[in-house]
C-alpha cells in the first residue's frame, strides 16, 4: 500500500513537474537578485544583470569584457575631448517603437537623477555632455581627455524616451516602462519569488536561446545545489566550493568555471605612525617599511590557500588582474612562498622579534573569506608576525574599513578585501585602490590603506588622459608595476566563478561575474 | 470587559513607542547601508550624494523625528534597497508567509493534539512512548538540518516534490494564495511540515502532560462512576480541560511562526516576510527592519488580547479584568 502511494506521488509530482516545463524554456536559480527592474536605480551587479536582457547599451561587452557594437555600430574620438558614436539602424523597442538618438539623449538625462538611488549611474554619467548630430549620429564632449569614454558608455541602460518620460522606479518594476530593446522581454517581477522573462523574437542581434525564462533567488547555498539536483532549475550560479566535489561526479550536472576580475588582496596602513591594530612596536607601524611588507608577502603560500582553502578553484595573483585584461604587465610574477627569506626582511627591518597584528575580514563577502584569512594569520604567525584574526557581517566590516577611525579615517591596521575591475581594464583597481586618497578630485575612494605615492599617482593620472590605447596600456602596466613592487597592496588570488547546469546546457563564464542567459549555450 | 480592552489598548500603544525608539537606534548602531549597496567603484563624490539620497546626512535624532512625523501619517518610510515604501513590501508578502503559517499550524494541531492525549492516556504503552520519543526528535533537530534533509530525501532522492519557492498562485479573498493549486500545494508540504515539526513536538507534549493531569481529577473518575463512555469523557471532559495551556502556548506561537519562519523560509526559498527580513538585515535596510519589527510589535500585541479573549470562552470562571494590587 505503502508502495502505490509514494509511486502514485512520484507520477503525479512527474506530471506537475513536466506540465510547468517546455523544451524552450529555462528555469534559473540566483544567489542574489535585483533590488529593482529600473535599469538606473541601483548601479549594483544583480540589478545590471537583469537589466541586461531587457535592454541593450550603446556599447556591449562579451564574456571577456571586451567591447563590441551594441546599439552603436562604431565609435571613435574626434578629437581628445569629442567622440563619435553611430548608432544602429532599424532597431525598434519591444513595443514597436523607434529607437534613436533621442532616446540615447534622453538615457543620460535620466540615468543620474533617479529618486532616492543607493548607487547611482551619476559615476559614469557626469562631465559628458551628449549632442545630437542626426537621428543616428552623437557626440560626447568632456572637458578633459576622457579615454574610458566606450567603457563607461557600456555600463548605461538604454530606455525608451516615449515610456520613460516621467516614469518612475515603480513603472519599471511593474513592467509598464520596462520597454526596452534586449533579446528578451519583461513579463513579470515578483520580489523574492522570480522575474519572468520571455524571447524578443524581433531582436537585431543574435536571437535568444530560450522561449521563456524564469529566474528565481535562491540565497541559501546548500538549497540552491539541492534546486538543481531536484530538477527545479536548470541552472545555478555561485556554486559553493565545498560542493564542487561531489557534483563533479554527477552525470547530471555539468559544471562551468571561469577565472573572474576579482582579486582578493591585503591592504596595510601606509599612513598611521602609530597604527591602531599593531601592537607590540612601542608606538612604531612597521607596515610602512616595504621590507615587511614583503616579508609578509613571502611568507603567505598562495599556492596552499589556493589548494586547500579554495579547494582549487582560484588562481594566484601576483597584481591587479588576472592575465589577458588590458593594463595587466607581463613582467609581474605571483610572490614565492619564501618563509625564511621572509624572517630575514624581518631581521633587516629590525622586527626579528616580530609584533603583533590585527588582521580584519568579511565573512560573508568573497568565496570563503574568513577561512582566507585564518590561513594568512597561521602563515604569519610561523614567520614571527603574532596574527590575530577578526571577521565579521560585510554590513560592519565595510563602513569600519573605509571610515570607522577617527575622522572617518579607516579604522583597521591590516585588511582582507576583494576588487572587482568593473572597467575591465587597470585603471580601475588603480584609480580606486592605489592612487593618493583625494576627496576633491575623486581619486583613491577605497585606498583603506592609504597608500600615497607621488609616481603611481602622476602616471595614473597620465594614463586616465591618453586616449591613444597602445600608449595607456604602457602607463597602466608601469604604474601597476611600480605600485606593486612597492606592496601597495598584497595581492592573493583572482576569484574563479563556477556555474552549474543539467546536462545539454553549459555556461560561458564571465569575467564580470555577472549570469547572462546570453551566455548559456545549448550542446 | 471594553474598559479591559481599552486599557490593553492603551498600554500596547506605550510599548509601540518604546519599540519604536529601541530598534531605530538599535540598528542604526550598525555599519552603514550605504557601503554596501554603492557599487564598489564609487567616488566620494558619488558616496556623498548617496548618503543624502537615503536620508543618512541628518543627525540620528533627526532622521527619527523625520520617521515620526511619517509614521503618523502611516508612512513607515521607504526602503533603501528597493527604492519602494517598506510598508508595501511586507505586506506585498504576507499572503505566503500567512498561508506557510496557517498550515504549519494546522498540522500541529490537527495531529498534535490527538498523539498527545494517546500519549497521555497510555503513558506505559509502545505507541505512547513512542510518540513522546518522536517529540524530543521534534524538539532538538535544528530546523535548518531537517529542512535540508527533507529537500535531500523528497526532492533529490525521490524527486517525489519540488525543492524549493512556491507554486502556481490563484486569487483567494484578494490574496494570492497557493494552497488551492495542485502545484502550489505540492511546492507548501515540505516547507509547512518543517515549520510544523516544532510546535507539534510542543503541542504533543502539553497535551500529554494535562491529559495525564486530567485523567486523575475526581470529575474525571466521576463522569467514569456515573457511566459516561470513555469517548464522551476524553473527547469532552479531558480535551475542553487540557485546551487553555495549548491556546495559550499555540497563540503566542502562532507569532512566533508568522513572524520568524525565518529559518524555514531561507531554506525553502519561499517569499514571504522571513525571507525579506533576513536579506533586509543582510543588506542593513533600516526602514524595512523597523517596519517589520513594529508590525510583528503590534501582531503580538493583537494575538495576546484575543487569546485572553478566548480564554474568557474557553473557561467561564476567567474574567477580563485586570490584575490589582
Amino acid at each position: 500500500m505503502k508502495r502505490i502511494t509514494l509511486g502514485l506521488l512520484g507520477v503525479v509530482a512527474a506530471v506537475l513537474l513536466a506540465g510547468t516545463v517546455g523544451a524552450a524554456d529555462l528555469r534559473v536559480g540566483l544567489k542574489l537578485e535585483p533590488s529593482s527592474i529600473d535599469p538606473h536605480y541601483h548601479n549594483l551587479g544583480p540589478n545590471n544583470s537583469a537589466a541586461r536582457h531587457i535592454f541593450d547599451r550603446l556599447v556591449h561587452t562579451n564574456e571577456k569584457q571586451q567591447l563590441g557594437p551594441g546599439l552603436a555600430v562604431s565609435w571613435k574620438p574626434l578629437s581628445d575631448t569629442v567622440w563619435e558614436f553611430k548608432l544602429r539602424q532599424g532597431v525598434k523597442f519591444h513595443d514597436g517603437s523607434p529607437f534613436t538618438a533621442d532616446d540615447v539623449l534622453f538615457t543620460f538625462e535620466r540615468a543620474p537623477n533617479v529618486e532616492a538611488s543607493p548607487s547611482s549611474f551619476a559615476l559614469y554619467t557626469k562631465g559628458k555632455t551628449l549632442k545630437k548630430i542626426d537621428d543616428f549620429t552623437i557626440h560626447i564632449t568632456t572637458e578633459r581627455p576622457y579615454p574610458l569614454m566606450p567603457n563607461d558608455v557600456s555600463t548605461l541602460n538604454i530606455i525608451s524616451k516615449k515610456h520613460g518620460e516621467g516614469a518612475k522606479t515603480a513603472d519599471y518594476n511593474s513592467g509598464k516602462a520596462a520597454i526596452g530593446t534586449g533579446p528578451y522581454k519583461f513579463v513579470e517581477w515578483v520580489p523574492g519569488d522570480r522575474l519572468v522573462l520571455e524571447k524578443n523574437p524581433d531582436y537585431w542581434g543574435e536571437k535568444a536561446a530560450f522561449d521563456h525564462v524564469v529566474i528565481k533567488p535562491i540565497n541559501s547555498d546548500p538549497t540552491r545545489v539541492a534546486a538543481l539536483l531536484a530538477g527545479d532549475v536548470d541552472m545555478i550560479d555561485q556554486v559553493p566550493t565545498a560542493d564542487i566535489g561531489h557534483l563533479k561526479t554527477n552525470p547530471e550536472v555539468v559544471l562551468s568555471q571561469g577565472v573572474s576580475n576579482r582579486v582578493i588582496y591585503l591592504h596595510l596602513d601606509h599612513d598611521r605612525d602609530d597604527s591602531p591594530f599593531v601592537t607590540g612596536t612601542g608606538g612604531k607601524n612597521p607596515l610602512k617599511d616595504v621590507r615587511v611588507r614583503k616579508a609578509i608577502s613571502k611568507a603567505i603560500n598562495r599556492p596552499a590557500i589556493v589548494e586547500k582553502v579554495m579547494e582549487g578553484i582560484a588562481i594566484p595573483a601576483g597584481q591587479l588582474l588576472p592575465e589577458g585584461f588590458f593594463g595587466v604587465s607581463p613582467n609581474l610574477k605571483v610572490e614565492a612562498y619564501d618563509p625564511e627569506g621572509a624572517k630575514k626582511l624581518l631581521a633587516e627591518a629590525g622586527w626579528g622579534g616580530g609584533f603583533g597584528l590585527t588582521l580584519h575580514g568579511p565573512n560573508d563577502r568573497y568565496i570563503n573569506d574568513d577561512k582566507i584569512a585564518q590561513a594568512i594569520g597561521q602563515m604569519l604567525t610561523r614567520v614571527g608576525i603574532e596574527a590575530k584574526i577578526e571577521t565579521m557581517p560585510r554590513s560592519v566590516y565595510f563602513s569600519r574599513a573605509s571610515r570607522g577611525g577617527p575622522n572617518k579615517t579607516p579604522e583597521f591596521s591590516f585588511i582582507l578585501v576583494g576588487w572587482g575591475a568593473g572597467t575591465g581594464e587597470a585603471s580601475s583597481p588603480l584609480k580606486s585602490l592605489l592612487h593618493t586618497y583625494d576627496k576633491a578630485r575623486g581619486f583613491g575612494a577605497s585606498n583603506r590603506g592609504r597608500y600615497s605615492n607621488p609616481e603611481v599617482d602622476k602616471i595614473i593620472e597620465d594614463a586616465l588622459a591618453t586616449v591613444d590605447d597602445a600608449k595607456r596600456e604602457k602607463l597602466l602596466q608601469k604604474a601597476t608595476e611600480i605600485a606593486i613592487n612597492d606592496l601597495g597592496i598584497i595581492p592573493l588570488h583572482y576569484q574563479v566563478n563556477t556555474w552549474a547546469t543539467r546536462p545539454g546546457l553549459a555556461y560561458t563564464p564571465r569575467t564580470d561575474e555577472a549570469t547572462l542567459l546570453m551566455n548559456v549555450v545549448k550542446k | 470587559m471594553s474598559v479591559f480592552i481599552v486599557r490593553r489598548l492603551l498600554q500596547s500603544l506605550a510599548v509601540i513607542v518604546a519599540m519604536s525608539l529601541l530598534v531605530f537606534f538599535g540598528v542604526n548602531v550598525i555599519g552603514n547601508p550605504v557601503d554596501i549597496l554603492i557599487n564598489p567603484e564609487f567616488d566620494q563624490e558619488e558616496l556623498e550624494r548617496a548618503i543624502k539620497a537615503l536620508g543618512l546626512d541628518l543627525p540620528i535624532w533627526q532622521q527619527y523625528l523625520v520617521f515620526v512625523e511619517n509614521a503618523v501619517k502611516g508612512d513607515l518610510g521607504k526602503s533603501f534597497v528597493f527604492g519602494m515604501p517598506a510598508i508595501q513590501l511586507i505586506v506585498q508578502r504576507i499572503p505566503a508567509t500567512l498561508e506557510l503559517a496557517l498550515a504549519a499550524m494546522l498540522i500541529a494541531i490537527v495531529f498534535g493534539i490527538p498523539l498527545g492525549m494517546w500519549a497521555g492516556l497510555k503513558p506505559d504503552s509502545m505507541v505512547g512512548k513512542t510518540i513522546m520519543g518522536g517529540s524530543i526528535l521534534g524538539f532538538s533537530l535544528p530546523t535548518f538540518w531537517v529542512g535540508i534533509m527533507m529537500i535531500m530525501v523528497f526532492a533529490v532522492m525521490l524527486g517525489v516534490l519540488p525543492a524549493t519557492g512556491r507554486g502556481e498562485t490563484v486569487e483567494f479573498l484578494g490574496m494570492q494564495v497557493s494552497f488551492l493549486t495542485a502545484d502550489g500545494l505540492s511546492h507548501l508540504l515540505m516547507p509547512a511540515l518543517n515549520l510544523a515539526l516544532l510546535k507539534l513536538a510542543l503541542v504533543i507534549r502539553l497535551a500529554r502532560a494535562g491529559t495525564r493531569e486530567a485523567a486523575l481529577q475526581d470529575y474525571v473518575k466521576f463522569a467514569r462512576a456515573k457511566g459516561l463512555s470513555p469517548r464522551r469523557i476524553v473527547m469532552v471532559h479531558i480535551l475542553k480541560n487540557i485546551l487553555i495551556p495549548v491556546v495559550t502556548v499555540l497563540g503566542l506561537e502562532l507569532g512566533n511562526v508568522i513572524a520568524y519562519s525565518v529559518v524555514t523560509e531561507t531554506v525553502f526559498a519561499w517569499p514571504g516576510m522571513g525571507k525579506l527580513i533576513i536579506d533586509s538585515m543582510q543588506l542593513l535596510d533600516r526602514p524595512i527592519i523597523v517596519a517589520y519589527l513594529l508590525m510583528v510589535v503590534f501582531l503580538f500585541i493583537t494575538i495576546n488580547l484575543l487569546v485572553d479573549i478566548l480564554y474568557s470562552v474557553l473557561d467561564p470562571r476567567v474574567r477580563l479584568q485586570d490584575v490589582k494590587g
